[in-house]
């Protein structure tokens, strides 16, 4: 039996990592770390961290990293690419820091079609702070600020992100939504995200679909059902821009 | 490509904002980050024009945030990256540069005070004292220098970036609206002439090699686990922050250390109140002093004490309602000089003016 490696990437000396036990992240970053040992660009990727839950990422890899403000990944990662074209910028970030208080920056940035790579968990909460309602909290999901269930007359419908960028960024951006449930499909992406910011072409950014087990309160059992069945339903897993193939 | 913009010594009457803008592209400056707000914006239209001359680049970016942050990330990736801005726009500064603050990386930002609170006007004040001296969530470790001409705009815009990349903390070129937008007489230079040596920038990210491989991965964050890991890193900001203290701190002074009456003010203020004390000495007033402190962070609190244990009498004058003066206090705290004030909150101030209070106060 092939048993999965641990990528080459990671940093060995921080793991066992810091996310809570059946949390998305970690899988995330498997992908990641799966992609950057593939394309060999560990010498030559920076990878910023945003506040929330993706902080605990700040040494994760053996690849240069900054963690930096809440919302504000998205400017520092542009910044470093601007003055250092050479370099591969990937900017990781929850729902909270890309939706919410960093949308302007995702937004602008997805305008100007930086050459960088945007990774956004969506887990349809605030995980750090302790569960409170996101710009992706599901109608009707409860959540610390939301107790009674999202009521969507009174905050509005969650975003959708991949389909928000992709109306905003135009030729040469890549746009796809994964999730943690199909890990290889996932890898797919991000590795196409990545490869599209090497050739230049323009803006790329990936969602990925998390689970958040210990805000959401659930079992395993629970968690995947809720990520597999209820989350894709509002949330379509696929790419939604690819270079070369129109609008 | 030509390779710079002054060659020699060049006399020029030009307006503050483009002095700002060939002093930039005389200290080495790779890249401009900057968001418009009055009344900074022609640093950036100089610096545009300029910047493709001479190799550089700018981005435009959606706010002050981005563009604070922006700017750090070109410091990270190993360029000299600068940002301007003012009033409100200073406000968003401020949570990038705690971040600066935090992790030591040298920014240079340049604040062309406005009036405030809020939007205010768009022409002039020196209200931007407290907040780019202290204004982040932290404990201002960062060097203000205000200018009061166009001379101190070339040269401190040229000194900041060597003082930035030289001590790794934030550093601050407090302007005001009058030397943004007056035109006025300076010799602008390159600095390899006057023997200035320009620190060379290095990168944080991205230096040549493997990490994990062949070098150490910078993993740098400004986010800790617990109260003893921050009060570490906070101490050793602070220790290294004190030590640098009577290396970066500068002030001017005429009389000031004979005087029984010595007119305080910094900025453009200051050549009123200077002027003032050179025409009350003209007249034969012989116990009047001026001091001027040139960076307000830090303050040069040793020189400022001496000062007010001689003194009779202090006269703080600012276009504030007394920002200078609350740190001048803390300063000079537990001496018994009388203090004097002219605040007035966006309003400039008149070298008459200082000599009426002086006449008033005597
Ligand atoms: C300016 C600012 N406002 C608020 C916070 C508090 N804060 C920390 S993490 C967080 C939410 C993170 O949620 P998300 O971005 O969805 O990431 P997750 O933790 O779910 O991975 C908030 C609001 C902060 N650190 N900074
Ligand atoms: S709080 Fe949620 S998102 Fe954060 S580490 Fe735990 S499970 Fe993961």
């Amino acid at each position: 039996m092939n048993y999965p490696q641990i990528p080459k990437s990671w940093n060995i000396e921080s793991k066992p990592h810091k996310f809570c036990p059946g949390c998305g992240h970690g899988i995330a970053l498997k992908a990641l770390g799966m992609v950057i040992d593939e394309l060999g660009i560990q010498d030559k990727t920076v990878f910023g961290v945003d506040i929330g839950c993706s902080l605990l990422a700040w040494d994760f890899f053996n690849v240069d990293t900054i963690q930096t403000h809440h919302g504000r990944t998205t400017p520092v990662i542009t910044g470093i690419k601007r003055a250092n074209p050479e370099l591969i910028t990937i900017a990781y970030m929850g729902d909270g820091g890309g939706y919410a208080i960093g949308s302007q920056h995702l937004v602008n940035a997805a305008a100007r079609n930086e050459k960088i790579t945007v990774i956004l968990i969506n887990n349809t909460n605030y995980g750090m702070t302790g569960g409170q309602m996101a710009p992706t909290t599901l109608p009707g999901q409860k959540t610390e600020t939301t107790p009674y269930g999202r009521d969507v007359g009174e905050t509005g419908y969650p975003t959708l992100g991949p389909e928000m960028v992709a109306a905003i960024a135009r030729e040469g951006a890549y746009v796809a939504r994964g999730t943690v449930a199909n890990l290889r499909q996932l890898k797919g992406f991000i590795k196409k995200a990545i490869e599209n910011q090497m050739a230049g072409n323009g803006f790329s950014f990936v969602e990925v679909l998390s689970g958040c087990p210990t805000n959401w309160r659930t079992n395993a059992k629970e968690t995947w059902d809720f990520i597999e069945n209820t989350m894709t339903q509002y949330f379509k897993v696929g790419e939604l821009k690819v270079p070369g193939k129109g609008e | 490509m030509a390779n710079k913009p002054i060659t020699g010594e060049q006399r020029v009457f030009m307006t503050g904002n483009e002095v700002i803008a060939y002093a930039a592209v005389m200290a080495e400056a790779d890249i401009m980050y900057g968001y418009p707000i009055t009344p900074q914006n022609e640093i950036m239209h100089y610096w545009t024009r300029l910047a493709p001359k001479y190799g550089k680049k700018f981005l435009q970016t959606e706010d002050e945030l981005s563009a604070g942050f922006t700017t750090i990330g070109g410091v990270l990736a190993g360029r000299k990256a600068f940002t301007a801005t003012a009033g409100p726009g200073n406000t968003l500064m401020q949570e990038p540069m705690s971040m600066a603050e935090m992790m030591r990386i040298p920014t240079l930002l340049i604040v062309q005070q406005r009036g405030g609170p809020s939007t205010a006007t768009v022409i002039y004040s020196q209200q931007e004292v407290t907040m780019t001296t202290y204004g982040g969530n932290g404990e201002g470790f960062r060097i203000v220098y205000s200018t009061a001409s166009h001379q101190d705009l070339y040269d401190y815009v040229i000194k900041g970036f060597n003082t930035a990349w030289k001590y790794r903390f934030p550093t601050f070129i407090l302007g005001d609206g009058y030397q943004a937008k007056m035109r006025e007489a300076c010799v602008m230079y390159d600095p390899a002439e006057r023997g200035i040596e320009l620190v060379k920038p290095t990168p944080y990210m991205g230096a040549p090699g493997t990490p994990g491989v062949d070098r150490k991965p910078s993993h740098m964050r400004n986010t800790y686990n617990t109260e003893e890991e921050l009060y570490e890193v906070v101490m050793n900001l602070a220790k290294a922050y004190e030590a640098i203290i009577p290396e970066v701190v500068e002030f001017e002074e005429l009389n000031a250390f004979e005087a029984d009456t010595v007119i305080i003010a910094h900025g453009v203020v200051s050549r009123a109140a200077k002027g003032a004390v050179k025409e009350l000495l003209a007249e034969g007033e012989k116990k009047v002093g001026y001091f001027r402190p040139i960076t307000l962070r830090p303050l040069a609190v040793n020189e400022l004490r001496e000062i007010a244990q001689r003194a009779k009498k202090l006269i703080i004058a600012e276009s504030s309602y007394g920002q200078l003066l609350k740190q001048i206090k803390e300063a000079i705290y537990g001496t018994d000089v009388e203090i004097h004030t002219i605040l007035k909150p966006g309003v400039g101030i008149t070298q008459e003016e200082i000599v009426a209070k002086y006449h008033e106060v005597k």
